[in-house]
């Protein structure tokens, strides 16, 4: 009895997350960007107007992650599938990469985890190809919009990941307003979670979670180590124990990046899964 | 400073008896066991803590085609994984061992192993599928209900087989290779910075304790000492993170219990705990902040936030706390379950709040050159229960010490001067070998380290988790399957730290 009136000490606490915007997740730091020159990002005066070449020459900054190559127009690119949000380059170059504020990072291709994105890939071609997986993501997940089971299998995650996946339950959340629930059994599931850089001996049970699970499903990646590995495969040698990204072990139709990603940007993958999120959000777009 | 350094070489015939002395000696524990591949040999390496809680470090080489030393295991319980680990990742074979399984790594060809230290490509190691071991319990009707390592909820990757004729359970079984990620090896040639990173990343959910320790053995080879500034910086973000691990066990204890309003209630306090952490810092994990030679920033918050936030949280948590403790169905569930002897905590060297539970008063950040010195000691909870109730009253009290500490560090923060160094520069080429040790949320935390011009040649990250989980064998005296999950939450412990 005692726990009924505590259970409503405190008011509402659950976010209206996404039916209006959320401070909390407006403002988390979720991703890194490439500072485009003359972009709103573009610190006037820092650079002087004439140095494009002098920038050209420049190296790009170490990253612990090798998520830093040279792009387009003598500009880096960033690979938020690899990139762990250290901020290593935004304090060595804040000219030329800049913290990002906002939680929906998700995205259904791994290649929009580019950015900016490959000049082959923003011509119209590619905007048809990306509403394409889109619409087919979208006509595969029609019948779990309102009722979406989730299931979850750990490949090598660092342990962090799960708080943020169990966090999705406590009342700041609470997804079961949303019709999104957790299942026992993976014959009940219709979206799978992957959390972890693919260790070897997980290769089976994931496999045997595969061929039980429901048809049709959803897989989603949890994470740069889930997405490429991360800090654990980095290196020119990569690892004899884990392979690098579930990519090429599962059928992954959402990639949430992040290190760990944080609750907020789960939850918006979850939503991007089921077509419930902004049709045409593109996190991956220049602004 | 206590002797950390202390490194005794001996030959393989006294080394044994030298390490058995030592941590049979009252007071005394072994701490770590491990190997170093060389060239042509390997080191093996025991480190053994004494009554005042320094660390002698015993060391013996193995040259050439030489894998065999003496097994510990009979005298020292606490070596029985370290064996098995040693042995699945560099073949040594400890003679005298009860069951050499595979622990943390089932190789296919037993020729070909990681063997860190020895720095070079290791792509020709393959793990292969263990088959059942042979049941440890026989009787009539008893079967094994395998449970994992896909667990329900998300948990991370183990697999306990549970021997049982139905309802009590004997012996679980504990296997832990699943999430093996070669860690060892992917530490070598790293940076400093890099490797703070990647320490962040071993058990992801002690973030600021892993890179601490880390910092701790650079600094260690370093010689050097950080700003005052920084080590009050340290202490607040791990006291956070403590504060967030000891509410996840509160939450998983009240979530097996069935009570979904407390379930909730400890699951905001720790969704507060970690948002407090990422206004501070960026990160939910605190992560970036910690770096060999300091801190990188200041938290972002002021004093007075911090404080009114910190305070405001406390209070709510003792008073859901009080309640919880006043509810008998709750109560009942935990008295007299998964109860670990103290005596067998000893003989075992049983450390964090496990061992706190169990008759230990071991806590790091209550030796030598602990940081904690300087922000003022608070006392360090114990009890001789051994149940789940112990651990969670003795985690009831850390979290009241920790309320302590991060007061403690909010005012030194206050105090200090806002534009004054939070590192002290770190030699790029830097060569030697250090120690560092922390106390995490799931007990004492030790990280060897050797550099080489500045990269590192060998990391070994012994985490509390590893050094505990066996002692999940052995306390399921009395117990049933429903208890289970009381019994796991009420250890702690993270299955990322074990299986490296």
């Amino acid at each position: 009895m005692a726990w009924i009136t505590r259970g409503l000490r405190n008011g509402v606490l659950t976010t209206r997350y996404p039916r209006r915007p959320d401070e909390y997740a407006d403002q988390f730091q979720g991703s890194v960007d490439v500072v485009v020159p003359g972009s709103r990002d573009d610190p006037q005066g820092s650079v002087p107007a004439d140095s494009e070449t002098v920038l050209a020459e420049r190296p790009l900054p170490p990253c612990p992650t090798g998520a830093i190559s040279w792009g387009d127009n003598s500009l880096p690119r960033i690979d938020r599938g690899r990139c762990i949000l250290c901020g290593r380059c935004v304090e060595d170059q804040p000219d030329r990469f800049t913290q990002r504020q906002g939680s929906e990072v998700a995205v259904v291709d791994r290649r929009q985890l580019l950015v900016p994105r490959p000049g082959q890939d923003s011509g119209r071609n590619a905007g048809g190809d990306l509403d394409e997986l889109r619409r087919s993501l979208s006509a595969r997940t029609r019948r779990f919009r309102r009722s979406l089971y989730l299931r979850h299998i750990d490949l090598g995650s660092d342990g962090s990941e799960e708080w943020e996946i169990t966090a999705l339950l406590n009342p700041v959340y609470d997804i079961h307003r949303l019709g999104l629930f957790f299942t026992t059994t993976p014959r009940h599931a219709d979206l799978l979670m992957i959390t972890g850089a693919g260790a070897r001996s997980m290769i089976g049970p994931l496999q045997r979670t595969l061929e039980a699970i429901a048809r049709p499903f959803v897989v989603m990646a949890v994470g740069a180590d889930a997405i490429s590995g991360g800090m654990i495969a980095a290196g020119p040698d990569g690892s004899y124990a884990v392979v690098g990204g579930v990519g090429e072990l599962a059928p992954v139709d959402v990639w949430v990046p992040g290190s760990p990603p944080s609750p907020f940007m789960i939850l918006s993958g979850l939503l991007l899964a089921v077509g419930r999120l902004g049709a045409h959000s593109d996190p991956g777009a220049t602004p | 400073m206590p002797d950390t350094r202390a490194v005794a070489s001996v030959d393989l015939d006294s080394w044994r008896d030298s390490i058995v002395k030592r941590a049979s000696a009252a007071g005394g524990r072994l701490a770590v066991l491990m190997a170093t591949a060389q060239p042509d040999s390997v080191v093996v390496t025991a480190i053994v803590a004494d009554e005042q809680e320094s660390l002698a470090q015993i060391s013996t080489t193995l040259v050439g085609d030489q894998i065999e030393v003496p097994s510990l295991t009979d005298d020292l319980p606490a070596a029985l994984w370290y064996e098995r680990e040693i042995h699945d990742l560099f073949g040594i074979v400890p003679i005298g061992h009860p069951r050499l399984d595979p622990l943390i790594l089932p190789v296919e060809d037993a020729a070909i192993r990681p063997r860190p230290g020895l720095v070079g490509r290791v792509s020709d190691v393959r793990s292969r599928p263990v088959e059942r071991t042979d049941a440890q319990v026989t009787g009539e009707g008893v079967f094994v209900y395998p449970h994992g390592p896909v667990r329900s909820a998300a948990l991370e990757s183990i697999e306990y087989d549970i021997e049982t004729p139905g309802e009590d359970i004997p012996y679980p079984q504990i296997r832990v290779y699943y999430k093996h990620r070669g860690l060892e090896k992917r530490f070598e040639q790293l940076t400093v910075d890099d490797g703070a990173l990647l320490a962040e990343r071993v058990e992801g959910i002690a973030s600021v304790s892993h890179a601490t320790a880390f910092a701790t053995a650079v600094e260690a080879v370093h010689l050097t000492v950080i700003p005052q500034v920084a080590s009050s910086v340290r202490v607040f973000y791990a006291e956070l993170e403590r504060m967030a691990n000891h509410l996840d066990v509160v939450t998983r204890l009240c979530d097996a219990a069935a009570l979904a309003v407390a379930t909730a209630r400890f699951s905001w306090h720790k969704e507060r705990v970690l948002r407090l952490m990422s206004d501070c810092s960026g990160s939910r994990f605190g992560r970036g902040v910690v770096v060999p030679g300091g801190v990188t920033a200041l938290p972002a918050v002021g004093a007075d936030r911090l404080r009114s936030a910190v305070g405001r949280l406390a209070a709510d948590i003792r008073s859901d706390a009080d309640a919880l403790m006043l509810t008998p169905s709750f109560l009942d569930r935990l008295r007299g379950t998964g109860i670990l002897n103290p005596e067998l905590a000893d003989r075992h060297g049983a450390i964090g709040p496990i061992g706190r539970a169990s008759g230990s008063v071991h806590d790091v950040r209550h030796v030598d050159d602990s940081p904690y010195r300087d922000v003022g000691l608070l006392e360090v909870p114990s009890s001789d229960d051994g149940d789940a109730l112990a651990r969670l009253t003795i985690r009831w009290s850390e979290i009241n010490t920790s309320v302590g500490y991060l007061l403690e560090a909010i005012h030194d923060l206050d105090r200090s001067n806002p534009d004054g160094p939070l590192t002290v520069p770190i030699t790029r080429d830097l060569t030697g070998s250090g120690i560092g040790r922390v106390e995490a949320p799931q007990g004492e935390l030790i990280y060897l380290l050797q550099l080489d011009g500045g990269r590192i040649r060998r990391c070994k990250p012994r985490t509390a988790s590893f050094h505990n989980l066996p002692l999940f064998h052995a306390v399921f005296t009395t117990d049933i399957l429903t208890d289970f999950p009381f019994i796991e939450a009420s250890f702690g412990l993270s299955s990322a730290g074990v299986a490296m």
